[in-house]
């Protein structure tokens, strides 16, 4: 069954594959995992805040997002950035944005509708009492989220924001639709160009296995450690 | 914004003289829905397996849904779309490869086992929780009315399980069709397929991508809603799952 | 009304990645030479596996018939803003993406293989020529596909974006073929389709097709069809419409280029001798049309207007 195949174009292409394209996947991974998280939060102190207008508007933001395919949304943004940036800086010309631009003000725009939602259920679970002492001490809202609430919510849902990131860390995997260089993307050139179709594939599907496994194993030992005894 | 806007595009044939880009929007939403919709099947009868596998006394079972559900979750989908497209038919013997590439509709085929297996993990644990969620007298009070586990599971615990699931398991199938584009890169038309092709035989970029914008969301209002007055109509009055 | 600092506040710093710096209005100068002569950079499209105009090698670097004409203009594109140092980046494109890429000023010239037409020519403006192509069709031997008839109820695959995939499925719908058409993200993913028998035949232009052909594993195996899509058309590198300033520049250097004789030397560069990444030689000699046009250039879209001499 693996007689014709040449698992040799592996060992030759590994350092286009792990220098240009993982490289950008982690990056991407990392730089929009820390983005989505800072404007998921904001967002989900938006909705919580009280206001009933930018709560509503915060509200349809992420409903908005969550609706959508995210290889629309890769599409939506590519194209769009430019305009965009014309428009909010009054220029003459459409902004150039490079592809790694692009896909990162994608990935944080769309993430951040997820970790909101993640963020919000944390910010909900501290009991009521934290941030009335917080008032009660004479903190500002902004003081109490800072040094009470946020650092709380944020340890609580740290296993489930990790877990989102190791989803967000596969869903990069989907710039493929614009041709970038990622991981995914690299192998796909490979396999293409030397007709290796069948050995980059599952070499790239084995790599994301194995990283993804021992991301979540690493997710369920720092779920064990960190547990709040209530 | 030097972009010249035409919303009449909708209007005007397209190239393949099969009528107008809007007919070729609505082609492609028609598959997506066909796609998701036999996805969702494939993912509610293996993820159902799955999940009940997890649940069982034997340790081979637990063992073997734990498994499963790793290899599905831990590849990005659009790995495994490649897996079945491009890998699969060469790995198989000669004539049944090529019996696999000249398959009419192969990429709906393919799309439809890969998205249905890969949701399959989610719903396997979906329902897995559901059924741990349930007291454990149940189960015992079915043993000791001499029920077999079969029956138990059949009789017992799987239909306050469903009912107990069926939120998430909406926004599971949320899921499925948003994951369904994914097949775009492996050659299936469905809705956002269609408005690249119209955004590449028209140049008009916005108004393809604002159609297929506007088509996933009312799709998610349908389905937002008949999930709801499905939870309505099954709801068992007094439990947690009822009203 | 802090909420309302920290909205303002968000969507500045979600944003803040896409904005480039621009405040310094130059003097007289409009458009692409503007951004160019602001930013200290040029940014060029290529494509992946358009043999020999513009593909990645063995060490994933673009390079092309088409490339090498690009780098001709940016020097051109140097003298004339009188910069020291001029960056040239490098963006991938896909027949799909390269005009919405450059229409959003993503790129500023498209060097690849596109084929320059009156309707594309609404939206992106062409240089001149640098060759002229048919739309053909290649398939195996074994297949026995001859004529574009013999493609009924076959299927066939072409690459997204293209006007290849556009003729095909217009002649798909006037001679009633009933072919099942497959679009292909990029030409080395079409002619993989044809090599593994995923698809009977894939319609590109025929000097792709040709290169595709010399590099794969059994190039004796594939024939290219004698039928064709359409007449020669011709190949042009694209750049944004409404910039008379920047085209002049462009223009003048692909024409000086073209009638000074380097042109044929850069032809002869790719198409005479061995190019990378197998060193093949494509043995493809100039053909009159395209030598005619190097003598007068022309960014005509008529397939007519190009005549031998």
């Amino acid at each position: 069954m693996f007689a014709n195949f040449d698992f040799d174009v592996i060992r030759r292409s590994l350092s286009y594959l792990f220098l240009d394209g993982m490289t950008f996947t982690l990056t991407l991974t990392a730089l929009s995992a820390l983005g989505g998280l800072v404007f998921g939060t904001l967002i989900a102190l938006l909705r919580l805040s009280g206001s009933r207008l930018l709560g509503r508007v915060a509200g349809l933001y992420v409903d908005f997002m969550r609706s959508l395919p995210l290889v629309l949304v890769i599409f939506w943004f590519y194209f769009l950035v430019p305009y965009l940036g014309q428009w909010l800086t009054g220029a003459s010309r459409p902004i150039r944005v490079g592809a790694f631009a692009s896909s990162l003000i994608t990935f944080i725009m769309f993430e951040a509708a997820y970790f909101s939602e993640i963020m919000r259920a944390g910010i909900q679970s501290i009991s009521k009492g934290q941030p009335a002492a917080a008032y009660a001490l004479g903190l500002t809202y902004r003081q109490t989220m800072r040094y009470v609430v946020l650092p709380q919510a944020f340890r609580n849902m740290l296993p489930v924001l990790l877990t989102q990131t190791i989803v967000l860390f596969q869903d990069t995997s989907l710039v493929y639709v614009l041709s970038i260089t990622d991981f995914l993307g690299a192998a796909s050139k490979v396999a293409q160009r030397d007709g290796r179709l069948v050995e980059m594939y599952l070499f790239a599907a084995l790599v994301y296995f194995v990283i993804s496994c021992f991301a979540s194993f690493g997710v369920r030992r720092l779920q064990a450690r960190i547990a709040v005894v209530r | 914004m030097n972009y010249h806007w035409n919303w009449h595009i909708f209007f005007e044939p397209d190239p393949s003289g099969s009528g107008t880009y809007l007919d070729m929007l609505l082609a492609g939403l028609w598959l997506t829905i066909a796609t998701s919709i036999c996805a969702w099947i494939i993912a509610l009868v293996f993820g159902s397996i799955v999940g009940v596998l997890r649940t069982l006394p034997s340790k081979a079972a637990s063992w073997f849904g734990f498994v499963y559900v790793e290899f599905f979750r831990n590849m990005p989908l659009l790995v495994q779309l490649f897996l079945w497209f491009f890998a699969l038919p060469e790995l198989l013997p000669r004539s049944w490869g090529l019996w696999l590439k000249q398959l009419p509709h192969a990429p709906f085929y393919t799309a439809a086992v890969g998205v249905g297996l890969f949701m399959s993990a989610r719903v396997a644990v979906q329902l897995a929780a559901g059924i741990g969620a349930l007291p454990r007298g149940q189960k015992m009070a079915a043993t000791a009315l001499g029920l077999t586990t079969a029956q138990a599971y059949r009789y017992v615990l799987l239909p306050m399980a469903y009912r107990i699931v069926l939120p998430p398991l909406t926004s599971e199938f949320l899921n499925t069709i948003k994951n369904s584009a994914v097949a775009i890169t492996i050659g299936l038309i469905e809705l956002t397929g269609a408005a690249r092709s119209m955004q590449e035989f028209s140049f008009q970029v916005f108004e393809a991508f604002t159609a297929a914008t506007l088509m996933y969301l009312l799709i998610n209002v349908v389905v937002v809603a008949a999930m709801r007055f499905i939870e309505r109509s099954v709801a068992i009055p007094g439990y947690i799952a009822g009203k | 009304m802090k909420r309302l600092r920290f909205l303002g506040l968000a969507s500045g710093l979600a944003l803040t990645a896409a904005l480039c710096a621009s405040e310094v209005r130059a003097e007289e100068l409009t458009g692409t030479l503007k951004t160019i002569k602001e930013s200290g950079a040029i940014t060029l499209g290529y494509r992946d596996s358009s043999i020999p105009f513009s593909y990645l090698d063995d060490n994933q670097k673009p390079v092309g018939f088409a490339m090498d004409i690009c780098y001709k203009i940016v020097d051109a594109v140097k003298k004339e803003l009188k910069l020291d140092k001029l960056e040239v980046k490098l963006n991938p494109v896909t027949s799909s993406t390269r005009i919405p890429l450059l229409a959003n000023g993503t790129i500023d010239l498209e060097c690849g293989s596109t084929t320059n037409n009156a309707e594309r020519q609404k939206q992106i403006s062409f240089t001149n020529t640098h060759f002229l192509t048919a739309s053909r069709f290649v398939s195996k031997k074994a297949s026995k596909i001859n004529s574009i008839d013999d493609l009924k109820g076959k299927t066939v695959v072409s690459t997204a974006g293209t006007t290849n995939i556009k003729q095909l499925t217009e002649a798909n719908a006037a001679r009633s073929l009933g072919a099942t058409i497959v679009p292909a993200k990029d030409h080395a993913e079409a002619f993989l389709m044809v090599e593994t028998d995923r698809a009977a035949a894939f319609v590109m232009d025929d000097i792709l097709l040709a290169s595709l052909v010399a590099g794969s594993k059994e190039p004796n195996a594939y024939v290219i069809s004698t039928d064709a899509f359409s007449k020669p058309e011709p190949y042009g590198i694209m750049l944004r419409r409404d910039d008379p300033a920047f085209k002049k520049v462009v223009d003048a250097a692909t024409a000086a280029l073209y009638t000074g004789g380097e042109g044929q030397k850069l032809y002869d560069k790719w198409f005479m001798q061995k190019i990378p990444p197998k060193g093949l030689n494509l043995n493809t000699p100039i053909a009159p049309e395209l030598k005619a046009e190097f003598a007068k250039p022309s960014d005509s879209p008529d397939p007519d207007s190009y005549k031998s001499m």
